[in-house]
């Protein structure tokens, strides 16, 4: 079974009030996981196909097509990890 | 990268190497490979041989007037460290004070804070002018007879504004306190000679400057390094280490500078291949990197200027100030989505608050985005850099 952790190669929080929170795909699954996201998620924008907003269970989030995405605003590890969760391991 | 052309302006960070300093590490490693100032044998000579004229070189390059006075260090996060413990932890006490200003990097704030909770002096800031520039009124009015040290960026790594180090070093020393310079900006970039800015210590790091990482400098005048307790125990920084059987523990005798400073076996490969990174700068001539650097950054600031609405530059404009540093913020956009959004492109930049987050608060701004060149960039990658730039300003 599928983990988050099979996507994720590494989230680093930002310093400061904004406290974004950048998510890395590892380089092998990021199309799957860049996929997966767009199917899920709401679109709200996109350019050239490479920054594309969401928006998924109220929570507006950035993703690059590049496979990295940036959730601003996140309570807590726990929150993000269980959006992850939903938009990488859920079927639709 | 990305299916794009490699662009790096993150050279504030770390820069990318030369082919000779690879071959300088290869070439290590495959033929001269020993530890140092320890051995008889042929191999371990020729190491020290090489490990010292490094040394030599580095002295030469900031015009040191012995190689004595260059400190092997990982960088200048432990030349900060190694001087605010080795000097700063045994010389200052209570009602001292400690002047830096608050464009500093983290690495030039904390050490001294560290130490200030263990001996009870007090760390000043010289304020930040809107532009990036260090308010020398407020500086003037910080500085007295308590202050014992004075601790400053030639240049901030957030605003590439050149610090007039001359000037601040004659009133620090006219005070009587001692200046610490943080070179890790500018001794990558432009000419820097200890003598004549008459600084009493400098750092820099290794790797900001086409060198390997973990191998940095700090410059010390030789008598002030004489006085110094040593930074950290172990090997190679001690002449004699003997058990005294009257009192039943050791006697220590400390070794002279600059080895007293380094305990333990040194990054010899890491100091010549910082040689042969010197080499190939003094090649190019440091008059004409700094030439090279301010040509590149007043075509990026005078294009970017008029690139488009959303782009706002930060710090001063006056580019004759400044020195290979961009930072900028798109507005609507955070840093890291206008750092990501040029990762696509191959576009490798800079984002956050580059540890220096005291004056990202003089600038109201919650992080910036920061472009940072170095003799390897082009006015062909600017204008590259700038069209991507174009097309975020549609988001």
């Amino acid at each position: 079974m599928s983990t988050v952790e099979d996507y994720v190669a590494r989230i680093e929080e930002t310093c400061g009030e904004e406290k974004d929170s950048i998510i890395t795909f590892k380089y092998d699954k990021r199309d799957e996981a860049v996929a997966k996201i767009l199917k899920k998620a709401k679109l709200e924008k996109s350019i050239s196909g490479i920054i594309f907003d969401l928006a998924f269970q109220g929570i507006s989030f950035r993703m690059f097509a590049s496979g990295k995405a940036i959730f601003k605003g996140v309570k807590s590890r726990e929150v993000l990890h269980d959006i992850l969760a939903a938009l990488l391991l859920q079927n639709v | 990268m990305n299916n794009n052309p490699l662009i790096y302006f993150d050279n504030a960070a770390t820069t990318q190497k030369p082919r000779q300093v690879i071959e300088a590490i290869k070439d290590f490693y495959e033929n001269h490979n020993a530890n140092v100032h320890r051995a008889v044998h042929t191999l371990s000579h020729e190491a020290t041989d090489l490990h010292e004229n490094a040394r030599e070189k580095i002295g030469r390059f900031i015009n040191a007037k012995d190689a004595a006075e260059i400190v092997f260090v990982r960088g200048t996060t432990e030349a900060v460290n190694l001087l605010a413990y080795a000097w700063g932890l045994h010389n200052l006490k209570k009602g001292d004070e400690v002047l830096v200003s608050l464009m500093e990097h983290h690495s030039n704030i904390v050490p001294w804070e560290m130490i200030s909770k263990i001996n009870g002096f007090a760390v000043k800031y010289a304020k930040i002018n809107y532009d990036g520039t260090i308010d020398y009124k407020d500086f003037e009015s910080k500085i007295s007879s308590k202050t014992k040290l004075a601790s400053f960026s030639h240049v901030s790594n957030v605003s590439g504004i050149i610090n007039d180090i001359k000037k601040i070093t004659q009133v620090v020393h006219e005070n009587g306190a001692l200046m610490f310079v943080d070179g890790a900006q500018s001794v990558p970039h432009m000419p820097v000679d200890v003598r004549d800015l008459d600084v009493d210590f400098l750092a820099f790091s290794g790797h900001k400057m086409l060198g390997p990482t973990g191998i940095g400098a700090l410059y010390g005048k030789k008598h002030l390094l004489e006085t110094m307790e040593p930074f950290q125990g172990g090997g190679e920084m001690i002449k004699e280490v003997s058990f005294n059987k009257k009192t039943e523990r050791v006697d220590i005798d400390w070794n002279d500078p600059p080895w007293k400073f380094e305990a333990g076996t040194p990054n010899i490969c890491g100091s010549v291949a910082l040689m042969e990174a010197i080499k190939y700068l003094e090649s190019i001539g440091m008059f004409e990197v700094l030439k090279y650097e301010k040509m590149l950054t007043e075509y990026a600031v005078k294009t970017m200027q008029n690139c488009c609405t959303k782009l706002v530059l930060y710090g001063s404009s006056d580019h004759s100030r400044k020195c290979g540093i961009i930072p900028f913020g798109i507005t609507g956009l955070s840093s890291h989505d206008v750092a990501l959004f040029l990762d696509n492109y191959g576009i490798m930049i800079r984002s956050g608050f580059h540890c220096a987050q005291p004056l990202h608060q003089v600038f109201k701004l919650q992080s910036s985005a920061r472009a940072s060149f170095y003799i390897y960039n082009t006015r062909e990658e600017i204008d590259r850099f700038i069209e991507v730039l174009k097309e975020i300003e549609q988001f």
